[in-house]
């Protein structure tokens, strides 16, 4: 079964989604993505979904679970690169992601992560 | 077949009294009010006249009663024509059938003139003349009914185009006055190109100003905050501007929640955007040191 590839870029996590999203393959990334941030002791989680021409109800859900799961274990996660049908499907699906962060691009999002990230080494220093 | 041999004896009426009937129905139309208006001139009238007689004259003789025949067909195009071009020049819908109409009578008097028809021959070609025209008159109608249909929803896509506008403020600022009532199908044009507008000038901050939002129910809030999540989701925030206070005072007392950042006026929620942004608005001193004028400054390119 193939599998989402999770880059780690410092305190960060990058996810970009390439392909058709089918259920297996959104749980999987669910249980890695929970993995791979206990791992490495993310700070942030960026899932790039850019490429995503549909999304389901479910994969809605999946992506509200995967930052509730990520909150938790104190990574904050950040959307990026939704098209407008996607969002507009989102929302008349009534799934507003109101736990997600979301940007308009990979940049953007890395920068609401990084500040996020000077935060937390600000804290270190006091 | 006493029917086609009517239309023949009514085909061959029409032909051999065109001389007649057609002042006649020329003159009546005039005093119906044709020319009147200044839309048509006169000449143009008696060309239209000529031609429909014409050609309902070679549709009675081929096609005999039945106006949906092929026969028909040049006079039903021709009629189509003049009730659309009618129904543009801004024609009413009396002006426009009186056309057929009218021309019962001439019909009728050169009928009564004909001295060889016998009562009851004269009869039938009375009715038949009567369903003839009475058909092509609804025909007449219905197409200028058709015509403006189709200005009224031209009309309205352009309405809906118009009334949508993005503008763009500043760098990644964008501005939607919404004018007019917010229902379904308008929303979905505003979110498509809000939404849009976002991707293409990597926008950070939408301001949806309601100011010309005449009254807004529980259904518009609903749009609204749908377009709200919806820009959210792309990453750009929003913020609502130009809440008129009886619409304000409307909106809490149906209970609708606007979890969104309102503001006032449009230039409130731009400082607030201005501000998102890292940029600000300073006075600066003018050459000649007379006055301050105010200009926007942008902090990162250091204006």
């Amino acid at each position: 079964m193939d599998r989402i590839p999770i880059l780690k870029l410092g305190h960060a996590l990058l996810v970009t989604i390439q392909v058709d999203m089918h259920d297996r393959l959104a749980t999987a990334l669910e249980e890695d993505l929970t993995s791979k941030i206990v791992a490495v002791g993310a700070k942030g989680v960026l899932i790039d979904i850019s490429a995503l021409e549909i999304v389901d109800s479910f994969m809605g859900r999946m992506l509200d679970n995967i930052a509730a799961v990520s909150r938790i274990l104190d990574a904050e996660t950040v959307v990026v690169g939704m098209r407008p049908a996607v969002a507009i499907t989102l929302v008349e699906l009534g799934l507003s992601l109101s736990g997600v962060k979301t940007a308009l691009n990979v940049e953007r999002g890395m920068a609401l992560i990084q500040s996020r990230l000077e935060e937390f080494n600000a804290d270190d220093e006091d | 077949m006493a029917a086609n041999e009517t239309t023949n004896a009514l085909a061959e009426l029409v032909r051999d009294n065109e001389k007649e009937i057609l002042p006649e129905w020329l003159e009546l139309q005039k005093r119906a009010g044709s020319l009147q208006t200044g839309r048509i001139t006169e000449a143009e009238l008696s060309q239209q006249s000529a031609e429909f007689l014409h050609l309902l004259r070679s549709g009675l003789a081929q096609g005999g009663g039945e106006v949906a025949s092929s026969a028909y067909a040049p006079a039903r195009e021709f009629l189509s024509n003049l009730s659309r071009s009618r129904a543009l020049q801004g024609f009413s819908p009396t002006e426009t059938a009186t056309f057929v109409f009218s021309l019962k009578q001439p019909l009728f008097n050169s009928l009564n003139r004909d001295r060889r028809l016998a009562p009851a021959e004269l009869a039938r070609a009375t009715w038949a003349f009567s369903i003839l025209l009475d058909e092509l008159g609804l025909l007449t109608f219905e197409s200028f009914q058709k015509s403006r249909e189709e200005v009224i929803l031209r009309q309205q896509r352009e309405i809906t185009e118009l009334s949508t506008p993005v503008v763009k403020l500043w760098d990644g600022i964008l501005a939607l006055p919404v004018i007019g009532t917010l229902d379904s199908e308008r929303t979905q044009v505003v979110m498509e190109n809000l939404l849009q507008h976002v991707v293409d000038d990597s926008a950070e901050i939408a301001i949806i100003d309601i100011t010309g939002v005449p009254t807004v129910d529980t259904l518009t809030a609903q749009h609204l905050l749908k377009t709200v999540s919806a820009a959210r989701l792309m990453g750009a925030d929003c913020i609502i501007s130009g809440i008129r206070p009886q619409i304000a005072q409307t909106i809490v007392h149906l209970g609708v929640e606007l979890n969104v950042i309102s503001k006032a006026t449009l230039a409130d929620a731009f400082a607030v955007a201005l501000r998102r942004t890292n940029r600000a608005v300073t006075k600066v001193k003018s050459a000649n040191g007379e006055d301050a004028k105010a200009k926007v400054a942008s902090a990162e390119k250091g204006e």
